[in-house]
């Protein structure tokens, strides 16, 4: 398929993020307190399964950060002429996910439905050809689509067109549901019981159809994952076994009773508590809309999966423009002490002083105008959306970095009274120097600790910043989006509720899971918890 | 003791000048008063003319720093910086788009803001510190640990949810109190009962969390040990010593909070209906009230660096080892 690769702003930031984050983890291999903090953080148990959810997060968001415009077809143009490219800016996550992304019903259905929420008004003929109308819900165009597609044939036709061009799969079943009803039906007609019946009994038929269905996707998934998870397994086993050199039983004994020195034992649990999770859901996402549809009629694991990226650009760039600012300033202020300190000191306490989400309104108030006034600049609306983000990102970096040039300072304060700093400066070794060389390596574990911990706070503010209106573009979606277009659906009566709740299973998994590697990596790398304990 | 709270306040007043700078430089330089004047008016029916009048409405037509038309003072004070932004040293805010006048505004919608803040955060306050002792007194127990897990996961669910959650729950399906709304007076009550309940419980993790760590360092201190060689109960310890001792962190960590109560909560005010600053500011927000905005910008800091005050301040009420007299 001919495609042009489209490099957002984003994207780029973020695989930077991954490559430095891969660099950072090579150098520190070489620095024995680094590298004995990380390897205390492998052994924290509750760490290492956090970790191992973290990282599938990652994955996902990795994959969608890897964006192209597809190629239009143009049979009118020659070969000759320059391809011309779609305006909608997909990811690969999109290409993987295309049923979620395309098959779009009308608007709300339940998870895993096969009937639309609300009742609709439908035309039914009988085989007489006159027109009854009922007034049911109707049958969704995607979701479960394929179960009794044989005999579904008294079908809703309730004369909308975007129904009849969009039911690829229906439409050579529907001629002949239109001219001749289905035997059932028109056996009952000349009774006095009325379609309904037949149709109860259809539905009956479609709902222990649609169970059977699931049970068994769900069984197959199960036991597929459950497969692959132990040759993933034997496969760690046999790779440690071979490494230390120990029978294969014995690495395995130590395994079993969580004797190594790495957590694996949490990891692999973990891994097989997600494999049971994803592999079920992506065996139904195929075919039914594993947690519903929303008002537009967007399938809602298509949206869940598009949060990730949002979530993990907000967590990482962020910190691309809170660490240069705090560790510039907090170590100069630090060092140098005097009226440089002064001097820092009044920009970090001026730009605190403003509370948060004001400065952030602000400045998105003002990044939105300028977008709107300068729309000659961005090619795609993506790319709009994308500087949208970026700048939230900026904004939000901009006022966070206060706290940790703050605990910089201090350290750097402590750090410049220390014999080895004195004895450089003694040698006359320059002051750029010393920061670059003793002093910063010295701080590289507040920094981390920082790192990991603002990362849930930034993923849990950009729900807010979204809810309040200054968050990432609307036409992205994120947590903060979703649960802001489905905040009044459980005023609805009945409760449209799967929206909300795939928001919150899943943000909640990321941000938990994101704090128990901050609290694992902090006992690791906090030099005051690993001399006591 | 006199001249130190002197001297914090005479350094306030550079912070707040900076933020004033800050703001003007936001809402006047990045984008021009030409650009507002057309968000305002909506891009299609704008004409040269009616931006004119829209800013001269304003005061947005003058120079921005210095006027050099005018002539003696006039230099300075017929500029945008000066009647947007310095008068608001004065306590004027100007008028908001709808031509109510912002600052009183701000006194009416003050204490709806505080009816519901200060019993969240009272409540709060008590609740998490005494959950936060039970957690120290039976540390290194099953119930510690669950119950740090659970502060973990508590603090892992964003507010929106509480608040969603608790309507629906609360005033939908058990339907104890109303969902949203206000009412003057006494009858405020049944409308406060939920977003204050939602209020504490959505910080209970998180400050649960921290005081539990408080006390646990406090714990480890040598007076703690002696106090054991003595022989006295371990309850006794953990109230007597421990929590008068942890008070000093938790009291002066807290009290840099209080001054912004008065500005009220963004999310439980708008969910809630509740017409105070906090709704106020969001209202701004989605209307691109730049005015309304920027007060709340201002009022903000100038509560935050009385915040910072009363911490210096506390330090040395609740802990006789600081003296403010270098």
């Amino acid at each position: 398929m001919n495609v042009l690769p489209v490099i957002l702003w984003s994207d780029a930031l973020v695989w930077l993020m991954a490559l430095a984050a891969l660099v950072l983890g090579l150098l520190s291999r070489r620095q024995p307190p680094l590298a004995a903090a990380w390897r205390r953080v492998g052994r924290s148990r509750p760490g290492m399964a956090a970790a191992t959810v973290v990282a599938v997060f990652v994955v996902v968001g990795l994959l969608d950060s890897l964006h192209y415009r597809p190629a239009l077809d143009t049979p009118a143009a020659g070969a000759s002429a320059a391809p011309a490219y779609a305006i909608e800016t997909l990811s690969v996550l999109d290409a993987l996910a295309v049923p979620l992304r395309l098959r779009g019903e009308k608007t709300y259905s339940a998870p895993l439905a096969t009937h639309a929420f609300a009742k609709e008004t439908q035309e039914i003929r009988a085989a007489d050809g006159s027109v009854q109308q009922v007034r049911d819900f109707p049958r969704l165009r995607f979701g479960g689509a394929h179960l009794l597609r044989e005999e579904a044939p008294a079908e809703a036709t309730d004369g909308d067109t975007a129904n009849a061009n969009a039911g690829v799969s229906r439409r050579t079943a529907d001629p002949s549901a239109t001219t001749d009803a289905s035997p059932v039906s028109s056996a009952m007609a000349p009774s006095a019981l009325p379609a309904t019946s037949a149709m109860s009994e259809k539905a009956a038929a479609l709902a222990a159809a649609r169970q059977y269905d699931i049970s068994r996707r769900v069984g197959v998934a199960v036991l597929s994952a459950l497969i692959v998870w132990a040759g993933v397994v034997v496969w760690v086993v046999q790779l440690l076994a071979r490494r230390e050199s120990l029978a294969f039983a014995e690495v395995g004994r130590r395994l079993w009773r969580g004797e190594t020195v790495f957590a694996w034992r949490a990891v692999l649990l973990t891994l097989a508590a997600i494999a049971l999770v994803v592999a079920p859901m992506l065996a139904l996402a195929g075919d039914y809309h594993v947690f519903g549809t929303d008002k537009v009629g967007q399938d809602v694991f298509y949206q869940v999966l598009k949060s990730v990226r949002t979530a993990l650009v907000i967590g990482l760039v962020t910190t691309l423009t809170t660490l240069p600012l705090a560790i510039f300033f907090g170590l100069a202020a630090g060092y140098f002490r005097g009226w440089i300190d002064d001097l820092i000191q009044y920009l970090y306490t001026t730009l605190n002083s403003i509370p948060g989400v004001l400065l952030i309104a602000a400045a998105v108030l003002m990044m939105q105008v300028l977008i709107d006034t300068h729309p000659q600049w961005f090619a795609t609306a993506a790319e709009r959306a994308d500087l949208r983000l970026l700048a939230l990102c900026f904004i939000l970096g901009l006022t966070s970095w206060t706290g940790l040039a703050r605990l910089l300072r201090g350290e750097a304060m402590k750090l410049r009274e220390l014999e080895f700093v004195q004895a450089a400066q003694s040698f006359g070794v320059s002051d750029l120097r010393i920061i670059a060389r003793h002093i910063l390596p010295n701080v590289m574990h507040i920094v981390v600790i920082a790192l990991v911990m603002d990362f849930s706070s930034l993923v849990l503010a950009e729900a807010v910043l979204s809810y309040v209106g200054i968050g990432v573009d609307p036409t992205m979606i994120s947590f903060g989006t979703m649960i802001n277009n489905a905040r009044l659906e459980l005023a609805r009566e009945p409760a449209v509720w799967w929206s909300l709740a795939a928001a919150f299973t899943f943000m909640v998994a990321l941000v938990l899971a994101a704090n128990l590697l901050a609290d694992a990596v902090r006992d690791a790398f906090d030099a005051r918890l690993v001399g006591s304990s | 003791m006199l001249a130190y709270i002197l001297r914090r306040l005479l350094y306030a007043v550079p912070i707040l000048i900076g933020v004033n700078v800050i703001t003007f430089a936001l809402f006047f330089i990045v984008n021009t008063p030409d650009d507002m004047a057309r968000m305002q008016l909506g891009v299609k029916r704008v004409t040269a003319e009616a931006v004119a009048a829209w800013k001269s409405e304003r005061g947005y037509d003058k120079p921005l720093f210095v006027n050099t038309a005018a002539t003696g003072t006039g230099r300075v004070t017929d500029t945008i910086f000066f009647t947007q932004s310095a008068r608001m040293f004065a306590g004027d805010f100007g008028r908001a788009e709808d031509g109510r006048d912002i600052g009183h505004e701000i006194q009416s919608r003050m204490g709806p803001s505080l009816a519901i803040a200060v019993p969240t955060f009272v409540l709060g306050l008590l609740a998490s510190i005494s959950l936060a002792l039970l957690l120290a007194f039976f540390r290194a127990t099953a119930l510690d640990f669950w119950g740090v897990v659970l502060c973990v996961a508590a603090m892992s669910v964003s507010g929106l949810f509480y608040i969603i959650g608790g309507q629906f729950l609360i005033s939908k399906v058990w339907k104890l109190v109303p969902i949203s709304g206000y009412a003057g007076g006494l009858d405020a009550w049944k409308f406060l009962l939920l977003p204050v309940f939602i209020g504490v419980v959505s910080g209970l993790g998180a400050s649960t969390r921290w005081y539990r760590t408080i006390f646990l360092e406090e714990i480890g201190k040598d007076y703690v040990r002696t106090a054991r060689a003595k022989g006295l109960p371990e309850t006794l310890i953990l109230f007597r010593h421990v929590l008068r001792n942890a008070m000093i962190p938790i009291l002066t960590g807290v009290v840099a909070v209080i001054p912004l109560l008065f500005m009220g909560s963004l999310l439980t005010e708008s969910f809630f209906g509740i017409p105070g600053l906090g709704s106020y500011t969001i209202d701004a927000i989605n209307s691109q009230d730049f005015a309304v905005v920027r007060a709340m910008v201002f009022i903000g800091s100038a509560l935050y660096i009385v915040g910072l005050l009363l911490t210096d301040l506390s330090y040395a009420l609740v802990d006789p080892r600081i003296r403010f007299d270098r």
